[in-house]
């Protein structure tokens, strides 16, 4: 399952809601807002999406996570608007029968998610100036 | 037709949406010579991003169909 969310995520509920008698294996990954980029402190991000194509691509993650690892299941889920730094801005949970698949296709999902999924953010930075992150452009 | 702007082409244009026209069957190579013709401001960022149709990425050589929305989709930099 996938999700866009404007509250906190809880990955507690997360990670519970992929667990399976079948799968020996549960890998979580939590992306967090950091406070330092290179020398540039960060106090806040902005996460902003283009809502229906984020969810399509999202879910497109899944099915292709689910075809290539045997999957018991798995959620992804992404927190937009405001967040400060320490806050969970992504998360990604997957049960499989061993830890060597549950960690592969975790890797997989947010790795995919990075490169794929039209989501940004605006890096707020502590000397007042915000700026989007557009890598390369 | 309809193109929807996010994160700084948004910013850049002061509005999350321009119009264009383009002909019918035209291709994503034409919608991004358009838009790039009508708004200057968008031209460089244009260059490194992406253009969505029907919320999907769409290479140069797609045409467009009828009655979708399109998106100038920047470099994504979510996670």
């Amino acid at each position: 399952m996938i999700r866009l969310t404007r509250e906190p995520i809880d990955y507690f509920r997360l990670t519970e809601a992929v667990r399976r008698n079948a799968c020996g294996a549960v890998v979580v990954f939590l992306g967090t807002v950091r406070d330092l980029t290179g020398n540039q402190i960060t106090v806040a991000l902005d996460y902003e999406a283009y809502p229906g194509m984020a969810e399509k691509k999202m879910t497109e993650i899944e099915a292709d996570t689910r075809e290539r690892w045997p999957v018991g299941d798995i959620l992804l889920e992404h927190r937009l608007g405001h967040l400060e730094v320490g806050d969970i801005s992504v998360a990604v949970a997957v049960s499989c029968p061993h830890r060597v698949q549950a960690f592969e296709a975790c890797r997989h999902a947010i790795d995919r998610l990075k490169e794929l999924v039209p989501i940004w953010k605006k890096e707020n930075w502590a000397d007042g100036r915000t700026e989007w992150v557009h890598p390369g452009a | 037709m309809n193109v929807l702007l996010f994160a700084r082409a948004r910013d850049l244009m002061g509005k999350d949406c321009v119009e264009i026209s383009l002909p019918t069957n035209a291709t994503v190579a034409e919608l991004r010579r358009a838009l790039g013709e009508a708004f200057p401001a968008l031209r460089q960022l244009l260059a490194h991003s992406a253009i969505a149709v029907g919320e999907d990425y769409a290479k140069d050589d797609v045409i467009i169909p009828p009655n979708v929305d399109a998106a100038v989709v920047p470099p994504v930099s979510g996670g």
